[in-house]
């Protein structure tokens, strides 16, 4: 059986990796490169980039560091952040991204998915989800959490992956930050109704968290972020844990 | 002096990365008159069989590649592409392993693409030497080649067991990808510079 995937987080910003604390600035964590081959040799099944600069500077900034990931690491990577047409994903491609995450610009435009897709394959196009629960419903939100959209969670899902989306990334802006775990239930749903691949993410504090989304949640993925910059979980200790507890992992 | 076949076949920058981290020099080729020659050449592949191999066929490459006597390793798409056949498309390929390429069949117990960190076992071939059965490498395809007597290295995936690796004569191919699996990826290309 295929392995459940571990996957850090990289949120990158003029070629640094940062971190939001308390939603009152950004501390610089290291190196994109350096620390995305150090969680390489930890053990780590693959990466994600996220490119947070918003500015034309930071764009191009981020494009040459992408070849210089993939210069450097042998495992797959994703980049995202702002891709919102096929020549932005091209020019990603050429630079060596494995994968692209499509988010926003996919709720304004759903057919960039199909494009991209057709174009590429679907093992190129990930479908990055934010969505929040709002009056019961888990609700589809654009601008990190902040704009409610038309589109429920699910239906947004099926769609995308029926638009040709090669893997879904859910991540629950009410768990999101907080480590207190992942939004178990809704993983298991998507997980249920899709016949693509479903990485978590958002919430994780502890192994015990992580434990959770892969076996009661069905997700074929978690990804996480400031445990792993901050050195509160070794991905090897990690994997061990995950693999006490009947978790098959590499 | 590796030789990497340069068509329509996506994501090439992962394989010459790959190459550039081993030390190993390399060009890019599309010129049937080098590939029937080179010493050593690898048919890289991401993306739809058949739009692939109706790239080789416009540049001339299928009578080519099948000529060779010098070792050629197919990765992914170019592993299938070495096959008899493919339902992507429904497009004949070259035609030198003993296999047809069909699709896994979707469910929420069989997702596809087939994608992620796999085990492979049965394996047979000097393409894995140093490299212990068991072993994790990187699977990222929707469509696969069953098991036939080229086979020489098996993965199981939902109810299907298919090969992972495939070898004929002076053909190798790996339905993985060696230049995205880690170390373990790192000794089979280097196992298949040294050959």
């Amino acid at each position: 059986m295929v392995a459940k995937r571990i996957i850090p987080c990289l949120d990158v910003k003029n070629g640094l990796v940062v971190k939001g604390i308390n939603f009152e600035g950004l501390k610089e964590v290291g190196d994109a490169v350096e620390m995305g081959r150090k969680y390489s040799q930890e053990g780590a099944d693959e990466l994600v980039y996220l490119d947070i600069s918003a500015t034309n500077e930071g764009r191009n900034t981020f494009t040459e560091l992408v070849e210089r990931i993939a210069d450097a690491i042998n495992i797959p990577f994703t980049v995202g952040g702002g891709i919102s047409s096929i020549d932005d994903a091209s020019r990603l491609l050429d630079r060596g991204a494995d994968k692209v995450s499509i988010n926003s610009a996919a709720v304004m435009n759903p057919s960039l998915i199909d494009n991209i897709a057709s174009k590429y394959g679907s093992q190129f196009v990930v479908s990055a989800i934010d969505a929040k629960m709002i009056d019961g419903k888990w609700v589809v939100t654009t601008h990190a959490g902040k704009k409610p959209t038309e589109k429920e969670l699910y239906s947004w899902a099926k769609e995308v992956q029926e638009r040709g989306a090669g893997e879904i990334l859910f991540t629950s802006m009410d768990h999101d930050g907080t480590k207190s775990g992942y939004a178990v239930e809704a993983y298991k749903c998507l997980s249920e109704m899709l016949s693509i691949p479903v990485i978590a993410s958002g919430g994780a504090g502890c192994v015990k968290d992580i434990v959770d989304v892969l076996s009661l949640g069905k997700a074929d993925a978690a990804l996480a972020a400031s445990i792993f910059h901050y050195g509160e979980i070794a991905i090897r200790d990690l994997k061990l844990e995950l693999k006490s507890n009947g978790i098959k992992v590499r | 002096m590796i030789t990497i076949v340069d068509y329509a076949a996506g994501n090439i920058k992962s394989v010459t990365s790959s190459l550039a981290r081993l030390g190993a020099e390399y060009i890019l080729s599309s010129d049937p008159k080098v590939i029937a020659v080179a010493d050593k050449v690898i048919l890289p592949g991401v993306g739809n069989a058949a739009t692939a191999m109706a790239d080789l066929v416009e540049k001339g490459l299928v009578d080519a590649i099948k000529g060779r006597r010098k070792p050629l390793l197919g990765i992914c798409v170019g592993m299938q592409l070495l096959c008899r056949h493919s339902h992507e498309g429904d497009v004949d390929c070259i035609g030198l392993f003993d296999n047809d390429v069909r699709k896994f069949i979707p469910s929420s117990q069989c997702k596809v693409p087939h994608m992620g960190w796999n085990s492979i076992s049965n394996l047979e071939s000097k393409l894995f030497k140093g490299v212990d059965g068991g072993s994790f490498v990187y699977f990222v395809h929707s469509y696969y080649a069953g098991l036939s007597t080229d086979t020489i290295a098996t993965c199981r995936y939902a109810d299907e067991m298919f090969s992972a690796a495939l070898k004929y004569e002076n053909f190798y191919g790996t339905q993985f990808h060696p230049e995205k699996s880690g170390d373990v990826g790192e000794q089979i290309i280097k196992n298949f510079i040294s050959m």
